[in-house]
This record gives C-alpha cells, sequence and structure tokens, in this order.
C-alpha cells in the first residue's frame, strides 16, 4: 500500500513513454510490410493524430463548455496549409494540371532540404525536409489559429446550440472556398493534393501529437485552465469572479483551432494525399463522438477513445466488412455493416454509459495502481494474468510525463 | 424586370425547393420549441424516407407506396424520440444533441450499408414529373405543386396548434416545460405528436423534393437539413410561419446564387445567411426574447 | 467626522421593456459600513445588485465607486418611449462594462441560489477567483515560466488562508457541490473575497439558515469587514440579521426606495410596515 512519491511517477513516467517509443521503433524496422501487424502502426499513426484532434475539441467542448462543431474545417485549413507548401516543384505541373502548375512556385521543405543538403550532404536533406515539415506544421496551426480568431470574433458571442450551428455553418464555409474554381492556383479546386513531403516513420506522429497534448494537459491545469472550467460550469459567476469571459473563451477556441490545424496537417501527412471532400461536419461528428466514448472533460479519455475508435473502424471490426468476423460467416456482412454496429455501440454509449470510458478522471499512476491492486485481490483465487490493462496507458503517459 | 425574366427559371426553382425546406424546417423548429433541441437526425430522416420510397416503387404501384412511405416516415420519428431522447429527458441539453447526432451518424451508416454507397434513382411520380410551362420557362409540375401545397399544410398545421386542444398543450409546453408539466400536461404525448408531425411534413417534403433531384444518397439528407435547420433559426426558432419565410428565402437565394455560376457557394451562402442573422437579431425575425435570470 | 464614500447608486432606473424593476433608486455605502437593502419579495433588490456589478446595463442612471463613475446609461433606442422615470437627460455618458471589469475594479458579490463551479473542487472555486490578478500570460502559465510558478504558489498560499479563515481547509479536494449547505453558503463569499474587492455584495447570505447558523455569521459578516478593511451591503430577509449588524437600511418596494435609516427608525417606519404586512382595505 506503499504511495509513490511524485519523483517515482515522473521517472516512471518518462520510463514507459521511452520504453514505448523504442518499441514503436524497434517494431517498424523488424515487421515486415506485408505482415498483417502492420496494421498496429496505421492504427497508432492515425490514431495519434485523431488523438490530438479530440484532446483539442475536448477542451472546447468538455473544459471551456463551447459547444463547437468546427473541428473538421479547422482540419481542413491545415491540411491545406501543410500540403500547398511541401508540394516539389518538379511535381506542380502534374498535381495543378488544370491550373497552370498553381501559383505556389516553391516548396518550403524543398527549399529547406536542398538548403541543407548542399552543406551536409543526405542527411541534410533529410534534415531540412524535417525542419521544412515541422515550420510547415506549425505555420499550418498558426494560420488555423488565425482564421480562428477572426470567426471567433462573432460566433463566440452566441449560446451553445446557435454557437454549434454557427461553427457547423463556418466549416462548410471553408470547404466552399477550398473548392472553389477561382481559389484552385492556390487549392487545386476540388482536385487531389498529393506527392508532397511526409514522414517516414511512426514516431513523427506519435511524439509530435504527444508533445501537442502535453501542451493542452498543461495549459488545462494551469490558471487558465482553471478559467475555462469556471466558465463551463457558470458562465455568470465566472465572471463575477472577474474572469473575461469573451477573452478566455477566444482564448480556447484559438488554441483548439491551432491544434485542429496542427492536426490537420499530421492528417494530410498521414493520408499522402488530400482533398476537401471528406472533410465535411461527418468528420466532426466523429471526432465529437471519440469525446463523447472517452468522456467529455478527460483528455485520457479523448485519447483512449481515438485509438479504439480508429482500431475498430480500421482494423479490428473490419472482418464485419469481408464476411466473416470471429469465425462467423455470414451473407448479411458486406462492405459498410461494419459502419453500422459501429453507430449501434457509439449509440449504446451514449444512451447508456454516458459517462464515456473515463468520465471526467484522468490517469494517474495512484489510480492506475490502485486499479490493479483491487483486481489482483479480486483474481487472485483465479490466477488471472494482467495483461489487457497494458496498453490502456500507451499515450496516456506522454501527457502524464508532462505534469 | 431584366433581372426577373433572366432569374426566372431558377426563382421558380427555389420557390420550390423553399417549400419543400419549409415542410422540412418545420419539424426543426417544433422540436426545437418543445425540447430545446437541434435534431441533428431530422435530415437524415427525409432521406432515408427517400431511400424507402425508392425500395417500395420497385415492388408496389407509387400510389400505394406514398402513403406507406409517410407512415414509415412517422413510426421512425417516433422511435428515434422514444429509443434515443427520452431517456436523457433529465440530461444535460449537450447529452440529447450529442444523441442526436449518433442517431444521424447511424441512420447514414445503415443507409451506407443498404445502398451500397450506390446512388438510387427515385421512382418518377407520374403527375409530379409532368412538364409545364410558365411565363415561358419550363419546369416540372412538383415545382409548381410544393409552395401551394407547402402553405395548405402549414395553414392546417396553424390551425390545429391554435384550435386544438392537444395545439393548446404544444403551444403551452413550448413556452414553459416544467410548469405545464405541473399543470397536468402529458409531456411525452405532446413530444410524441410533434414528432409525428414533423416527420409527416419531412416525408411529404421528401417526396416532393427528390421527385425534382431524381437521385438519393446516404448523405443527402444532411445538407437539406442543415438548411432547413439554418431556415428555422433565421424565422425565429419555435416559429412556425418564421421558419416557412425562411425557408422560401434560403431557397430562392440559393438558387439565385447557382444561376450566378457560383454553384459551391449556394451551400456556403446559407451558413453567411445565418451567421449574418445571428449577428444582427439572435431571435430570427419573428423569435422572442429570452432574458437569462441571475 | 464624515465618512469616506465608496458606493454611490443615483437614480438607477431599471427597466425590462415598460415592466419597471427598479425605479429610481439612490443609495450610498460608506467606508467600513455595513449597509442592508431589504423589501419584500420581487421588489427588485437582486436586480438592483444585478446593475451593480454590471449583469444587467441599467435603463438610466449612474454608479459610482470611490468617486469615480463605473456605471452609466441613459435610455436609448426603443427605450426612449418607454423609459417611465423622472431623470430623462441627467444622464449623458455610456457606460456600461461587463461583470469582470467591475469585480476588477474592487465589487465582488455572492449569488442568491448559490453559484459554485460545480465540476471544481473548493479549493479551485478560490483559485479562480484570484485568476483576474494574474500577470503570467496562456503561455507562462503553462509551460510553467518562473514566474508563473512564483504566482500560483502565491495564489494557492492565499486560498488556503482564506480556506482557512472560513473552516473549510478540511473539504479542501472535495468537489465544491458536494459540500453541505451552510458550506457552500461560506465558500460563495472566501470565493468573493478571493477577488480582494473593497465592497461586497452579499444576496441572502444567511437564506436557509437556522437562528444559530445565522448569528454566527453575523460574526463573521463583521468578522470579513473588519480583517479585509471593506464595506459590505447586503440583501437579507432575516431580520434579526440585518437589525443586529447594519449600521443604515434602505427599504424597496416595488422597485422604488421607501425608506431608509438606521435599524430602529425603519422598524417603526409606517410604510415599511405597510410593505411588508399590507393594509386593510
Amino acid at each position: 500500500m506503499t504511495e509513490l512519491t511524485k519523483r517515482t511517477k515522473s521517472i516512471l513516467s518518462v520510463a514507459v513513454c521511452v520504453a514505448f517509443l523504442a518499441a514503436v521503433y524497434i517494431g517498424d524496422m523488424v515487421v515486415p510490410p506485408t505482415s498483417g501487424m502492420r496494421m498496429l502502426f496505421t492504427v497508432l499513426e492515425k490514431g495519434s493524430i485523431y488523438a490530438l484532434v479530440a484532446v483539442s475539441m475536448n477542451l472546447l467542448n468538455g473544459f471551456t463548455g463551447l459547444f463547437s462543431l468546427g473541428q473538421a474545417g479547422f482540419m481542413l485549413i491545415g491540411a491545406y496549409t501543410y500540403a500547398i507548401f511541401s508540394i516539389p516543384t518538379a511535381m506542380k505541373d502534374s498535381v495543378y494540371q488544370y491550373f497552370d502548375g498553381g501559383l505556389i512556385k516553391f516548396s518550403i521543405t524543398e527549399i529547406l532540404g536542398n538548403a541543407l543538403g548542399g552543406v551536409l550532404g543526405d542527411f541534410g536533406v533529410m534534415l531540412g525536409e524535417h525542419i521544412g515539415m515541422i515550420f510547415l506544421m506549425l505555420c499550418a496551426g498558426l494560420l488555423t489559429a488565425g482564421v480562428a480568431a477572426l470567426i471567433g470574433l462573432p460566433v463566440l458571442r452566441l449560446k451553445s446550440d446557435y454557437l454549434a450551428i454557427a461553427t457547423l455553418g463556418f466549416a462548410e464555409i471553408l470547404r466552399a472556398f477550398f473548392q472553389w474554381k477561382a481559389a484552385g492556383p492556390i487549392t487545386n479546386s476540388s482536385n487531389l493534393l498529393r506527392s508532397y513531403t511526409t514522414y517516414d516513420t511512426p514516431l513523427f506522429p506519435l511524439i509530435s501529437a504527444g508533445i501537442c497534448v502535453a501542451f493542452i494537459v498543461l495549459l488545462i491545469n494551469s490558471s487558465y485552465g482553471r478559467a475555462f472550467k469556471a466558465i463551463r460550469d457558470d458562465e455568470i459567476a465566472a465572471e463575477a469572479m472577474g474572469v473575461n469571459l469573451f477573452k478566455h473563451k477566444q482564448m480556447s477556441f484559438i488554441v483548439s483551432s491551432f491544434f485542429a490545424g496542427f492536426g490537420g496537417a499530421l492528417l494530410a501527412m498521414f493520408q499522402s494525399s488530400v482533398a476537401s471532400t471528406p472533410f465535411t461536419s461527418n468528420m466532426t461528428y466523429e471526432i465529437l463522438l471519440i469525446v463523447v466514448i472517452g468522456g467529455i472533460g478527460s483528455v485520457t479519455g479523448s485519447i483512449l477513445g481515438a485509438y479504439l475508435f480508429v482500431a475498430c473502424s480500421e482494423w479490428w471490426l473490419r472482418g464485419l466488412d469481408s464476411g466473416t468476423f470471429l469465425g462467423i460467416s455470414a451473407a448479411f456482412m458486406r462492405p459498410g455493416f461494419r459502419k453500422v454496429v459501429f453507430a449501434v455501440i457509439i449509440m449504446c454509449i451514449v444512451l447508456f454509459y454516458s459517462r464515456g470510458i473515463m468520465g471526467n478522471k484522468e490517469f494517474s499512476w495512484d489510480g492506475f495502481l490502485g486499479f490493479f491492486r483491487k483486481r489482483d485481490r479480486k483474481n487472485r483465487k483465479t490466477g488471472k494474468k494482467k495483461t489487457s490493462a497494458k496498453k490502456h496507458n500507451k499515450d496516456t503517459d506522454i501527457e502524464e510525463e508532462a505534469r | 424586370m431584366n433581372f426577373f425574366v433572366d432569374n426566372l427559371p431558377y426563382i421558380l426553382a427555389g420557390i420550390s425547393v423553399g417549400g419543400q425546406y419549409a415542410l422540412i424546417a418545420i419539424g426543426y423548429t417544433m422540436v426545437y420549441g418543445i425540447l430545446r433541441l437541434i435534431n441533428f437526425a431530422h435530415g437524415d430522416m427525409f432521406m432515408v424516407a427517400g431511400l424507402v420510397m425508392v425500395y417500395l416503387a420497385a415492388s408496389m404501384p407509387i400510389y400505394i407506396a406514398i402513403p406507406v412511405v409517410i407512415i414509415f416516415t412517422v413510426v421512425l420519428g417516433c422511435t428515434i424520440e422514444v429509443v434515443a431522447y427520452r431517456p436523457l429527458r433529465s440530461a444535460p441539453r449537450m447529452s440529447i444533441m450529442i444523441s442526436a447526432i449518433g442517431v444521424s451518424y447511424l441512420l447514414q451508416n445503415t443507409a451506407l450499408y443498404v445502398t451500397g454507397g450506390l446512388t438510387q434513382t427515385y421512382p418518377e411520380i407520374p403527375w409530379l414529373a409532368k412538364t409545364v410551362t410558365v411565363f415561358g420557362a419550363h419546369t416540372k409540375m412538383v415545382t409548381l405543386i410544393t409552395p401551394f401545397l407547402t402553405i395548405a399544410l402549414v395553414i392546417a398545421l396553424v390551425m390545429l396548434i391554435k384550435y386544438t386542444k392537444i395545439g393548446m398543450a404544444m403551444r403551452a409546453v413550448s413556452r414553459d416545460f416544467e410548469t405545464s408539466q405541473l399543470m397536468g400536461i402529458d409531456i411525452n404525448r405532446v413530444i410524441t405528436v410533434t414528432f409525428i408531425i414533423g416527420s409527416l411534413l419531412a416525408a411529404i417534403g421528401s417526396v416532393l423534393y427528390f421527385s425534382n433531384y431524381t437521385g438519393v444518397m446516404p448523405t443527402s439528407g444532411s445538407m437539406p437539413g442543415l438548411k432547413a435547420f439554418v431556415a428555422a433559426v433565421f424565422g425565429g426558432i419555435g416559429s412556425i410561419p418564421g421558419a416557412v419565410i425562411g425557408a422560401f428565402i434560403i431557397g430562392i437565394c440559393e438558387n439565385i446564387i447557382k444561376g450566378m455560376e457560383l454553384t459551391v457557394f449556394s451551400n456556403a451562402f446559407t451558413f453567411v445567411l445565418l451567421i449574418i442573422i445571428l449577428m444582427v437579431k439572435p431571435t430570427g425575425l419573428f423569435g422572442e426574447k429570452n432574458i437569462d435570470k441571475v | 467626522m464624515s465618512k469616506e464614500n465608496i458606493l454611490r447608486v443615483s437614480d438607477i432606473t431599471m427597466q425590462f421593456g415598460g415592466v419597471v424593476a427598479v425605479d429610481d433608486l439612490s443609495l450610498e455605502v460608506n467606508k467600513g459600513e455595513i449597509i442592508g437593502l431589504i423589501g419584500p419579495n420581487g421588489a427588485g433588490k437582486t436586480t438592483a445588485f444585478n446593475v451593480i456589478t454590471g449583469v444587467y446595463a441599467p435603463t438610466n442612471g449612474a454608479v459610482e465607486l470611490n468617486g469615480e463613475v463605473i456605471v452609466e446609461n441613459h435610455p436609448q433606442g426603443k427605450m426612449k418611449s418607454l423609459y417611465k422615470g423622472k431623470n430623462d437627460g441627467k444622464y449623458k455618458n455610456v457606460k456600461v462594462p461587463t461583470p469582470d471589469k467591475i469585480t476588477k475594479l474592487g465589487i465582488a458579490r455572492t449569488f442568491q441560489n448559490i453559484r459554485l463551479f460545480k465540476g471544481m473542487t473548493v479549493f479551485e472555486n478560490v483559485l479562480v477567483a484570484m485568476h483576474m490578478n494574474l500577470e503570467s500570460d496562456m503561455f507562462g502559465a503553462a509551460l510553467r515560466s518562473k514566474k508563473a510558478k512564483i504566482e500560483e504558489k502565491a495564489m494557492r498560499e492565499e486560498a488556503m488562508v482564506l480556506l482557512k479563515m472560513f473552516g473549510l481547509e478540511n473539504n479542501k479536494d472535495d468537489l465544491a457541490t458536494s459540500l453541505p449547505y451552510g458550506k457552500q453558503r461560506h465558500l460563495e463569499i472566501a470565493r468573493a473575497l478571493a477577488t480582494k474587492p473593497k465592497l461586497l455584495l452579499l444576496d441572502e447570505p444567511a437564506a436557509g439558515m437556522n437562528p444559530q447558523e445565522s448569528a454566527e455569521l453575523m460574526h463573521l459578516v463583521e468578522r470579513i469587514r473588519d480583517e479585509f478593511d471593506l464595506s459590505v451591503l447586503m440583501i437579507e430577509h432575516h431580520m434579526q440579521v440585518v437589525m443586529g449588524i447594519c449600521e443604515r437600511i434602505y427599504v424597496l418596494d416595488y422597485g422604488a426606495l421607501i425608506a431608509q435609516g438606521n435599524p430602529e427608525e425603519i422598524q417603526n417606519n409606517p410604510r415599511v410596515i405597510e410593505a411588508y404586512l399590507g393594509v386593510d382595505e
């Protein structure tokens, strides 16, 4: 029944974190491209990206009480900003084939890669490209945050459901803008953007999303985070306690959008091609449902929810589409069935388990160990092994480490 | 005058689409008036009504299929209410809204599964599809019928709300949910009736809408749904005449924009309109002001 | 010895459309005073509080704090024809700050129907009220800069002092709403004090308390006044409390001031008795 000291906890967190990243790195090297286990890495990558976006949405919905449905629109800005400025010059003509090679004739990643490549050779190219990628991701976030700041001016004065519908509307306007013919030389209208620089190791999205989530967690646990929560709980009382409503709502909205844009850039890399069509309200709904599954007001929950959501939709429930699931074959299991089952599961969570996986609690080592002690006592007789909870905390410790 | 002549086909189409939006918008505005809930699933119900019509028309004559579709939609609407909204009656508003989004997700995915993602051709309803000529512009009969049918239905609905007992109960509930409960009004019955009316009108709207557009996709409900909701907000949520006027305005403007070759912005325009009205008059054209009590 | 004036409310009228909730109210609070604001239900007491704290912009009138005008308004637009007061044209400026600005200037309040932050702990509830004085920006606070760490530590220590004063230190990490009713009222006062006010507005602090608890509350209010060197304006229905600690009392009925004076004068004022008990026709 010993309590862990703060020091032990942070050492433990860093250790788990490093071990996990090392495992991913080695795993990535070892597992051959044809193996079914490759799916694990897809889930890790996409899951991390969704985790980041879900956490950023949770910051708004769960911690500031702003029911905003603009996430897909913000991701779209981020994804496009990244893609547009990293398409190599050689590829511009074929990508922008209907727009004379586009208006933007340079590629940031290429420029930096060449510059450093001239000095440091192959390593320099890689380094330069990565610096360019990170720079562009930050630009994507900043541009998104800037757009959000403008949108926030009118929208954040609205009350709950009006805010929801107005943000949904803005996301739709953004999408229309990106599809607009006149913007084609920049956005390629409704055609795909492709061939741009992407990452080559699953560690990239994992680490960058992890750092972002860590920042959000730190923000939530700061005095500003308390002000956000006060607004969520009672706007009038918060204002009476000297919290400037608009300033703090705007702040939360901008930070959330920054990370949505950042996540959008990561998603663009993950997909290696991007079009505006999938960034509809449905994408926002999916992210919202992830937040709900994890628990509104829990960062840990959003992260777990994201991995579960991605693992189910991309991997575990795939069998439902192809005819055989858990050894059962049936004719009704044809493409699309997976999503129906999935939607039913989500509805059940919303209706019968509305607190989600974590409620509004967060991961903590004390809680984690306490959980095992309880299980140990329960399972001593049956001698069950406790492996299932192992992956329980994979990315949560990134955030934990940051505390 | 030139503008009018040039745009006549678009204005006609706009009036027609506006009428169809109006029929959906009434469902939104009534549900919002009573439950303070944006029923995100309403647009998808409209889509499901369209799909069911496609499948029914394949196996039975159209004049039987239409009433069956309407009944089916009404049953579906009430089922959604009982299963997804009723258990959350005392939950925070955000939960009910999330449940509505969940239902919308479920309906769309189910439709995707059933159709295999293919666009289904809407059956041609003989009389509605007949081509007529108005002021030199060719158009389908349905375009002409819609506004009149819409207005007739709205008048009937307003009479129902004004002069019947259940209408009075609906007005009471939308004014004050708790007090009317204490006064012995059966809230659940009122809500069920609201959903019956909303679904009924959505089903009629779907028949008219898809007769015009010929194709039904799993996602074809979400945009008209959102637009109808915007119409409801525009007119002042909770107000039926407001929703109808809002819907006509949106339908006409949208089609004129399409006529100006800015089709990608025809959807976006609706939201621009929404944002403007929310900024200038947050309660909509005919909405009532609420003051927060401290 | 003339007393230093803290709050001066002049000719405040608050109309909701044609309904007059507060009618030409003027009142004053001097430094170190505990002033009572009483009146039958619906007399407009809380509305007056809401005007002073910026929740509502008054239709007409002004509020001064320490001699400086913090709120001023006159009828505009539609209200011009609806205005029913007598001071048309007296106030020229428009100054309607949001409540947080007024809190920053030094007026804190509690609420009639307790409004604690439900999802937050007792400790956090108090900390939130200190947020407005934070100097670190968002990045400093999130990335735990040296300055932010010092500020946070100071905030926590101050909050602990307040909690101890109200006997809440053992409930520090409980959810605010899990506290018993009386303690919630205390927490509301502690939270208001955390904003370091010059003037404290208490909206029915003794509501729902038994005689013993309200006696304790009286002492507490006096202690707060002395220790924090502030003035108090309180709405209260418990006459025992009001008559016990208030130096002067204002009586509102149907939004208008019907009497003012010391407790004794108020107790014998026929108009007050009439307002509370009604008269036989």
